[in-house]
């Protein structure tokens, strides 16, 4: 009986012979990540248990990128706490000020994280390295504060569940709305402590940004790692960035999955998840008449530079209709001056934009584009809950660049076709 | 373990955003994220419940974010335990690795009332509701579980070993 890539990754990290799902395992973990608002309770708990020293001080990133640059008191201790630790450690992926990007952005970017890793972040879209053929998953702060000390942690082998995706998508669809679809099929537990794994003749030929976009949101449907099998387009992302080895894992022929869906991906429309669940997806041809307040494109799952040129392609001579305001949130110092050297960041201004400085900002409802109540938002994030970007009766609709572009400009949810 | 309480009930996908909002993530003192507890699915929670209450919820309980601030704000509010239809993986983690009592059981959750007293053995894997003669089952707890809640949480049993 064969093993899925999972399975095998999980496996290369561990001393246990038998791996099958279900099992409890210890784990040798590559990078351990934490942020702004979970690294702090972590270090905490590290210093309680007695340590002294983290396992290891290049495979820990700490990254500070959820309430800065600092939004108000509290917030600036946190960052300081972090920072603290950060240099009593020596840790050498340690990111603020004009370093910093929103952290599932800059890790891949950055070549931090790699094919055939084994990583965990406190941070739920940990997930997203999954594009890049590693095991990825999100844990909370004391589980990261026990890798901190020891550079292992339990795991429960997931179940797989796999997506055959075929078929050439119609033109402005992306990885997103490929996943939003998939979450509106299968539900926001539809995956629930399995990995989800995308394969097929689609995904062979999808850039690295759509797959990063998918892995990301796989969190959203209650999965405990996305993945996808790593290929040329992997090697062409991770070569120029990789400082140490990597190992690319693909599934055997007879791997066992628990179950398995097959998407045809040319009849697929553009993709919107209404409030307050991102499984509430509706295609833009049946999203009626939706009048926004703010359309926001960024974040972990859209501020690629990728997702910039779409917008910016849409936005370019055209203006944000007047009531809205239309915030661009690049999610790196990298992306952010490519965007600045291939124009993009004039076109946005040109079209009445506000530019902001890489962070997660509003995606979590921390600063930078907080809603009202009543007010409605298009945004490129990963999650709509009540109260996600700000009141709790304000309300967020999800979708991919294009949407979120062409909606800034008629000032409703809107298809850039109709423009 | 034997705990009695009041239940709150919570429908399905109660997010830990509704258990905690992104605004009070400024902090991790427990106290504080207590005041807040719940605030998003219910905003007079905190003032309505008393130290010893149950929180019932239905599929999926603590999606969303990998956030420790909603294990410790329900924790910290005095909360007693969590029984839900089914977790999301990193808020059932985080519960076990800090000590929160979480427990599944399925049929309890559409049989109860809002407000109903429980009473949950967790050795005997059962519960009972005040006034009803039907016994409810809880899905039993894997052995490692049970080591880190009676270790004390994961940073103990670590320490332990
Ligand atoms: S951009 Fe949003 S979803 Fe991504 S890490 Fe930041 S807060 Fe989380």
């Amino acid at each position: 009986m064969g093993y899925t890539i999972t399975e095998k990754i999980l496996m290369a990290h561990t001393d246990s012979k038998d791996i099958a799902p279900g099992r409890l395992i210890n784990a040798r973990v590559d990078i351990a990540l934490g942020n702004d608002i979970t690294a702090p309770i972590a270090i905490r708990e590290f210093r309680a248990a007695g340590g002294k020293k983290v396992f290891d001080r290049d495979r820990v990133a700490l990254v500070l990128d959820h309430f800065t640059p600092n939004k108000d008191i509290n917030s600036a201790q946190q960052c300081k706490t972090v920072r603290e630790f950060a240099v009593e450690h020596g840790i050498t992926h340690f990111y603020e000020g004009g370093q910093v990007g929103v952290e599932h952005a800059l890790l891949p970017e950055k070549g931090i994280v790699l094919p055939g890793d084994l990583v965990i972040g406190a941070d739920s879209h940990t997930c997203t390295y999954g594009a890049l053929g590693a095991f990825a998953t999100g844990v909370g702060s004391t589980d990261l504060a026990a890798v901190l000390l020891t550079g292992e942690l339990w795991f429960k082998v997931p179940e797989s569940i796999k997506f055959v995706i075929y078929g050439k998508p119609q033109k402005w669809v992306s990885g997103k709305d490929l996943i939003l679809n998939i979450i509106g099929r299968i539900g926001v537990d539809g995956a629930l402590y399995s990995a989800m794994e995308f394969t097929g003749e689609t995904i062979r030929t999808l850039p690295m940004a759509d797959r990063l976009s998918m892995a990301n949101m796989a969190i959203e449907a209650g999965a405990k790692n996305g993945i996808f099998p790593p290929d040329e387009i992997t090697e062409e992302y991770v070569k120029p960035r990789a400082k140490r080895p990597y190992t690319f894992y693909t599934s055997d022929p007879d791997a066992v999955y628990a179950q398995t869906f097959e998407i045809d991906a040319s009849q697929l429309e553009l993709q919107v998840a209404f409030p307050h669940l991102p499984s509430n997806v509706r295609a833009i041809s049946r999203t009626g008449d939706v009048k926004i307040d703010q359309s926001l494109i960024g974040s972990c799952t859209n501020g690629r530079i990728e997702d910039l040129r779409v917008a910016a392609g849409i936005l370019k001579g055209r203006k944000a209709a007047p009531h809205v305001r239309l915030i661009v949130v690049p999610a790196t110092p990298f992306i952010y001056r490519q965007a600045l050297q291939e124009g993009l960041l004039e076109t946005f201004m040109d079209a009445g934009a506000v530019i902001s400085p890489p962070s997660c900002g509003a995606c979590l409802g921390g600063h930078l584009g907080i809603l009202a109540e009543g007010e409605k938002s298009v945004a490129t994030t990963n999650r709509n809950f009540v109260g996600r970007m700000g009141h709790p009766k304000s309300e967020v609709y999800l979708a991919g660049p294009a949407v979120a572009a062409a909606s800034a400009v008629l000032g409703r949810i809107a298809s850039p076709e109709e423009l | 373990m034997i705990l009695k309480g009041k239940i709150w009930k919570f429908g399905d996908n109660i997010d830990t955003d509704a258990i905690i909002p992104a605004r009070y993530l400024n902090t991790s003192d427990p106290a504080e994220l207590a005041r807040h507890c719940m605030e998003d699915a219910d905003p007079a929670f905190m003032t309505r419940m008393t130290p010893g209450d149950i929180i019932v919820g239905g599929e999926n309980f603590g999606c969303g974010s990998s956030r420790e601030h909603a294990p410790i704000a329900i924790k910290a509010a005095g909360i007693s335990c969590v029984v839900a239809k089914s977790f999301a993986r990193i808020f059932y983690r985080n519960a076990f690795n800090m000590g929160l009592p979480i427990f599944e059981s399925r049929d309890l959750v559409d049989a109860i009332a809002e407000a109903a007293r429980i009473t949950l053995d967790s050795t005997q894997g059962s519960i009972t509701v005040e006034g009803q003669d039907r016994k409810f089952s809880i899905s039993p707890i894997p052995p490692f579980m049970e080591q880190l809640i009676a270790d004390g949480g994961l940073m103990k049993h670590i320490a332990g070993k």
